[in-house]
């Protein structure tokens, strides 16, 4: 068993409050971050590999150095908890069971960024993580870990929490802007970049939860250490969050260098009641369907795409042989018809549409044209919308038909 | 800086900022687009204009800047699969019978079909999304099965008209546009100003035909106007079916003033000019219907309740006349006329021209009353809306016009509108108005109404009604009191500032708040926003001008200008919003008793003895009688005889039953209008006058905008140009008018009006100039008037201090409402136009009082039930609705409903330097109406 980072204190009672989190060395990183330059911090989480784990996998210290150089107006600090990603559930075990963590991990990210306001999105069904975060910057502020003058460091930040109201979209860094400043959740063009142009008017930066609670540590315990727990590409643990047919269904926090195999058969117990595994969504619902044959991969950004999916938000859905893939793509298809914005046609009228089709081939209606012509309006579309949302959409599309064909058309009349 | 990119191989160069989108533009190459309308702010949502940057992703090239080194393909084969699979897929489901391809035929979603060649069995779905028709709106067609969701009319709505009444609802593929909380249109608070379905590229937002079908704008003929109602002057295009002799559709035009921008009179208002009841042949009264007297039930004023609709009854009223040829008419007109001159003098004679009419028609009028009858007794309805105004920068500034354009408030940091319901009375100019509180302008408004604009306005100030005087006071007092004066420019440009100064020491804002109702603290803030402000500018409109101390209210804004020095720099000014297309050009041209052509005194020798030589006459040295002047004087049988063009008094005057007394005292009347008018009905001779469209002439907007209006369809019948009528009772009376075309009556009338010099007909193509215009073949005319100092004796401008005044007729136990009247978006002055347009009757189709919930409910009455309104001077019947914009104690009655006139309660005293009737202010009682 590899080491415990960020879930090593979920097992224990109390590890939400701020009491045991300073007991098992909280916030202990905190003076040695201020000693430190903010720019040196930066360096630090770049050297250390740390990549985005709410999805894009973008080198988190490249992203921070974005922000344009001495920069008068404020700038601020997104915390991405909206986690909508179907098949995702981590980010409410960090909110729930340790939260502090991503305070201090905010800290010290505000403090490198030259951020003095934080805000938490946080994705409206989380009615409990957010009651047990609200209570957490509570105690924070009282023990003065927010706020003014922090541990006589000088520095400030604030944090607003701001609770989402039920979108798929406001998880897009831009729709989270545009919501979190009053809007409809619409994403934004690109460019400017939010670390240019993002809440406000201001430069900003939006991470995701889990990236910003393993700063701390990179901060405490050094880059190279960080580094050398993943690839050569990406650094540390990540927490996966493995759902569908398996003995354990849960989060698992492992190193990036685990196999997908390892995962399923080892971590979480493989499949139960001795079925055979028929297919594996690796990464959350838009990341490419992996067959039975292809889960020999590492589970780091670049193992993943390698195998011509992605490593996502790292939410595992495993399916047995019972399975049908046809049911499975229209319960896709029907959610990103759900979930488009509607602001891009492509988007709006390619997800709705197909999710017709797929329904109809589903109703035993399909035509023989069909399964192509769902290829080729995904693939036309990908990469002219505004976000990456359609972009997401495409991977199952083309990979359960394309995978999976024979099932689809035995479904459709001869 | 620029930026050099290469576009389909092409090396461009363009400045640094420009979209790709516009740079292949100049290159002449064109990109595709749906969403996007140079228009509007571009959003990049359609995505059909993407193009190939050498990115991951492609490009929306109408949001994409266009970068240095940049190469950029705008017709690769992938860009062109993504085009065509976008237009197959909104072809998919879309209408086979597009509202847009159907009428002018530009469907551009279409049109994109066929260019990539798409075949419409492909992709076929079962359709039905609960999209449907939505055909509430009498003047917009709704089909939600063809929008494609490019948000034109969002942006159009919210930022040009400023609306806010169009958004989108639900999401992803069950997204759809909708009008408020998703109302049919027509239930909403959509005011039907068309700018989103003269945006929408396809079938889903389109015109309904008004008069005769649409058809492809290539097919029509297309005629360059300016719209007929308002002040604002918006320039538009007429389309034009010859065959049906009928204007079928109006575009907005790109002139400097309305930017192509129209409301609902100016887009849908134009079906009036082919109504039924046009008048066509000349008409003279029967014998057996003298002595004269009203002919219709509602100008008798029988008092019975009648339907909403309320037009005349020709039934009623043609017994009473009989067909003439024009001949029979003409002659017997200038008999009468001359015959009374001869008896009783020329001072027995009067005319009424009107703003409605162009330049040339106003001028050719004047010069007929004055160098013809022989009397300076000519007068129009600007009597009615901005005589005190006009008087009031006359003394002070020298000049009646405004000083700037109302479209330069994006200049200003701070904008005033005081008594303007500018977005039911000026709606294009108030979109100008609104853009800018949008952008930077801070807005004050104040009013006794909690107006349109008032929605917009970062400071509202609701002020009793009349204590106009007293709040401005106050403010000039905080301004001085607290430094927030220009020492520099007062010293310079003004005179007077002693005596202004102790005049308002006398009105602190304690003081001033005790009479209008705003609590000082917000009077002090108000005028230190103000007074802080580096450029601010001023509008107003009747709240102010329609008092009997409208002259005072409107020095007390000048002064406040003057003391601020907001005159003559961009983003500053005085500007009174006029009311009709025409009031300023009909002043210019001298439809005002007390000058000639270009406000040269009557009683100036020198000025006289030059008209007397223009027009090889005697002329009267007098100033003339003002309208309502003109009205008692017919009432005492001083004045006998009259000649009105295009005037309706017996509705837009004060004190209706004083009226119908006065116009039956008329030896003579002749009326000449496109309908039989309420006034007609007391005429001796009705003679048929030609509409808007059918005739050519020039019209001057409230900015000072000279502006052509084309002819585009022929006059129905006998009906004949009203310069012409003139002309020809000149003629008959003995003065020889040979006049030929408008544009010779346009340049002997520049020739005499300094202001004017310069002006041609050529000169004034495309888009109108601004007078003066010292340099008409390079510029656009002058739009900032007296940067350094001031067309008056002095040269500096005058502060004339105010004290405040109470309203002539303040409310009593007897009458305890205070009235005060007005117009609707929808309906123009007395109605003879508006209510004849099917789409303005539709939407506003009867009389009705807006009174305040709390008073409503005091008064027992529920809303929506009848009441009868009176005054001391008459009552009427009316539906009363009620309206929290309406402040306790008042009583709203728009006046262009003849079944309920508003003036048949207004009192008729007058202003005493403008002139001007107290429209805004008497005192009325409210009762259930009798069954």
């Amino acid at each position: 068993m590899s080491e415990l980072i960020l879930t090593r204190n979920f097992h224990l009672p109390g590890s939400h409050t701020l009491a045991l989190y300073r007991e098992t060395g909280g916030y202990a990183g905190l003076e040695k971050a201020f000693a430190m330059k903010p720019a040196e911090i930066t360096e630090e989480v770049k050297k250390s590999n740390l990549r985005g784990l709410g999805g894009a996998g973008f080198p988190t210290g490249v992203k921070w150095g974005f922000l344009p150089k001495g920069h008068p107006g404020p700038i601020y600090l997104v915390i991405n908890a909206d986690e909508g990603e179907p098949g995702t559930f981590k980010d409410r075990y960090l909110l729930e069971r340790d939260p502090h963590a991503l305070i201090e991990g905010m800290i010290i990210s505000a403090y490198a960024i030259g951020a003095h306001l934080g805000f938490v999105y946080i994705r409206g069904e989380y009615v409990g993580p957010w009651r047990i975060f609200r209570r957490a910057v509570e105690e924070a502020y009282q023990a003065g870990f927010l706020g003014k003058n922090i541990l006589g460091s000088g520095f400030d930040l604030d944090i607003i929490i701001h609770r989402g109201a039920g979108a798929y979209i406001c998880g897009e860094e831009t729709g989270l802007i545009s919501s979190l400043e009053g809007k409809k959740g619409w994403p934004k063009l690109k460019p400017p970049f939010p670390a240019i142009r993002g809440a406000f008017g201001a430069p900003t930066i939006v991470n995701n939860v889990e990236t910003i609670c393993h700063v701390p540590h990179i901060v405490r315990r050094g880059a190279a250490w960080f580094a050398g727990l993943g690839t050569k590409t990406q650094g540390g643990t990540r927490m996966y969050s493995v759902s569908g047919h398996v003995a354990r269904p849960g989060v698992y926090e492992l190193p990036v260098s685990v196999t997908l195999r390892s995962l399923i058969d080892e971590h979480a117990g493989g499949l139960p009641n001795r079925r055979r595994l028929k297919a594996v969504v690796p990464g959350g619902s838009s990341a490419a369907i992996l067959t039975a044959g292809e889960i020999d991969v590492t589970m780091d950004v670049d193992g993943l795409k390698n195998a011509g999916t992605m490593a996502g938000s790292a939410g595992v859905i495993v399916m047995d042989e019972t399975v049908s893939i046809p049911d499975a793509l229209m319960v896709v298809a029907r959610f990103y018809a759900h979930e488009s914005c509607g602001q891009c046609t492509p988007c709006r009228e390619s997800t709705g549409w197909i999710y017709k089709m797929t329904r109809r081939i589903i109703e035993g209606k399909g035509r023989k044209e069909d399964l192509d012509t769902i290829l080729d309006v995904a693939r036309r579309g990908a990469g002219t919308t505004i976000c990456a949302f359609f972009d997401g959409a495409v991977g199952p599309y083309i990979s359960y038909i394309e995978k999976f064909r024979a099932e689809f058309e035995a479904l459709i009349p001869k | 800086m620029s930026a050099m990119l290469t576009i389909d191989g092409r090396k461009v160069s363009v400045p640094e900022g420009t979209t790709i989108w516009e740079a292949a533009r100049q290159a002449g190459i064109e990109i595709p687009v749906l969403c996007h309308d140079p228009r509007l702010r571009p959003v990049g949502v359609c995505r059909m204009c993407v193009v190939d940057v050498g990115e991951r992703v492609l490009a929306a090239s109408c949001v994409r800047a266009a970068a240095d080194g940049m190469t950029v393909q705008t017709r690769s084969e992938k860009v062109e699969r993504c085009r065509k699979t976008l237009t197959e897929l909104l072809l998919s489901d879309y209408p086979a019978d597009s509202a847009r391809e159907k009428t002018t035929g530009d469907d551009l979603l279409l049109a994109l079909g066929r260019s990539f060649g798409v075949r419409p069995e492909y992709l076929t779905i079962p359709r039905g999304d609960g999209r449907a028709r939505d055909v509430s709106s009498p003047v917009i067609a709704v089909d939600h099965a063809a929008c494609i969701l490019c948000d034109r009319c969002i942006r159009a709505c919210d930022e040009i008209q400023h609306n806010d009444v169009i958004g989108r609802t639900g999401k992803g593929y069950t997204a759809r546009i909708a009008f408020d909380l998703d109302s049919p249109m027509g239930k909403s608070t959509c005011v039907a100003c068309g700018e989103c379905a003269s945006v929408c590229p396809t079938g889903a937002l389109t015109h309904k035909p008004l008069t005769a079908p649409i058809r492809p704008r290539a097919e029509l003929k297309n005629v360059d106007s300016v719209c007929p109602y308002c002040g604002v002057g918006c320039a538009v295009t007429l389309h034009v079916d010859p065959a049906k002799n009928a204007v079928v559709l109006v575009d907005g035009r790109p002139s400097p003033g309305n930017e192509s921008r129209l409301c609902v009179k100016g887009r849908y208002g134009f079906d009036y000019a082919l109504h039924p009841q046009r008048l066509t042949v000349p008409l003279i009264r029967r014998a057996e219907f003298y002595p004269k007297g009203p002919l219709s039930g509602d100008v008798k004023g029988d008092g019975r309740r009648r339907k909403p609709g309320g037009l005349v009854d020709y039934n009623e009223v043609l017994p009473a006349f009989s067909e003439a040829s024009w001949d029979e008419a003409l002659d017997l007109v200038a008999k009468r006329l001359s015959e009374i001159k001869k008896a009783d003098g020329p001072g027995a004679l009067a005319g009424f021209g009107s703003a409605k009419c162009s330049n040339e028609e106003a001028y050719v009028f004047q010069k007929l009353v004055r160098a013809v009858f022989g009397t300076n007794n000519v007068d129009h309805c600007t009597r009615l809306c901005h005589a005190s105004s006009v008087a009031a920068l006359l003394e002070t500034i020298g000049s009646g016009a405004v000083t700037n354009v109302f479209g330069d408030v994006k200049n200003a940091e701070v904008a005033l509108i005081a008594g303007s319901s500018t977005t039911d009375n000026h709606p294009v100019a108030a979109t100008f108005i609104k853009d800018a509180a949008q952008h930077g302008t801070t807005l004050i408004v104040v009013d006794q109404r909690e107006t349109g604009i008032a929605r917009h306005a970062h400071h509202f100030l609701r002020i009793n009604p009349g204590t106009d005087v007293a709040l401005y006071n106050a403010w000039m007092h905080v301004l001085i009191s607290e430094g927030l004066v220009n020492r520099e420019y007062i010293a310079k440009h003004t005179e007077g500032f002693e005596a202004l100064r102790e005049t308002v020491k006398r009105y602190p804002p304690e003081r001033a708040a005790e009479i209008c109702g705003v609590p000082a603290d917000k009077i002090r803030e108000a005028a230190s926003v103000f007074g802080r402000a580096k450029a601010a500018i001023i509008f107003w409109g009747m709240g102010i001008s329609q008092h009997t101390h409208g002259t005072d209210n409107a020095r007390c804004l000048i002064s406040l200008a003057l003391l601020t020095g907001n005159v003559g720099r961009p983003g500053t000014g005085l500007h009174p919003l006029r009311g009709q297309n025409n009031v300023q050009g009909a002043s210019d041209a001298g439809l005002i008793p007390m000058v000639f052509p270009d406000y040269q005194s009557v009683e100036d020798a020198g000025i006289r003895k030059r008209f007397e030589a223009a027009w090889g006459v005697r002329l009267d040295p007098k100033r003339g009688l003002t309208v309502v002047e003109i009205m008692t004087g017919a009432l005492e049988k001083r004045i006998r005889g009259m000649y009105m063009m295009g005037e309706n008094p017996f509705l837009s005057d004060p004190n209706i039953n004083k009226v119908r007394k006065a116009l039956a005292a008329l030896d003579f009347l002749c009326v000449q209008d496109i309908f039989l008018t309420e006034t007609a009905e007391f005429a001796d001779v009705i003679l048929p006058a030609t509409s808007f469209f059918e005739k050519t002439g020039t019209y001057t907007n409230t900015d000072r905008r000279v502006q052509i209006g084309w002819k585009a369809v022929e006059p129905p019948g006998q009906a004949r140009l009203d310069w012409e009528v003139v002309s020809e009772i000149a003629r008959r009376m003995g003065y020889p008018m040979e006049y030929v075309t408008a544009e010779e009556i346009f340049n002997e009338f520049t020739a005499l009006a300094p202001s004017y010099q310069g002006l041609t007909y050529q000169n004034l193509q495309p888009h109108g100039k601004l007078w003066p215009c010292p340099d008409p073949e390079r510029s656009d005319g002058v739009q900032l008037l007296f940067g350094d100092g001031f067309p008056t004796p002095s040269g500096r401008g005058k502060f004339v201090p105010c004290e405040y005044r109470p309203a002539a007729e303040v409310p009593d136990s007897d009458y305890p409402f205070v009235l005060n009247t007005g117009r609707l978006l929808e309906h123009w002055h007395t109605g003879v136009m508006t209510r004849r347009s099917r789409p303005l009757s539709t939407i506003q189709p009867e009389a009705f009082c807006e009174m305040n919930p709390d008073d409503l409910a005091a008064a027992g009455i529920p809303a929506g039930a009848y009441v009868s309104v009176s005054s001391r001077r008459g009552s009427i019947t009316l539906r009363a609705h009620a309206s929290r914009r309406i402040a306790p104690g008042t009583v709203f009655i728009p006046f262009h409903f003849r079944e309920a006139a508003a003036n048949v309660l207004t009192n008729d005293q007058l202003d005493p330097v403008g002139k001007i009737p107290e429209f805004k202010f008497c005192a009325v009682r409210i009762d259930p109406a009798t069954a």
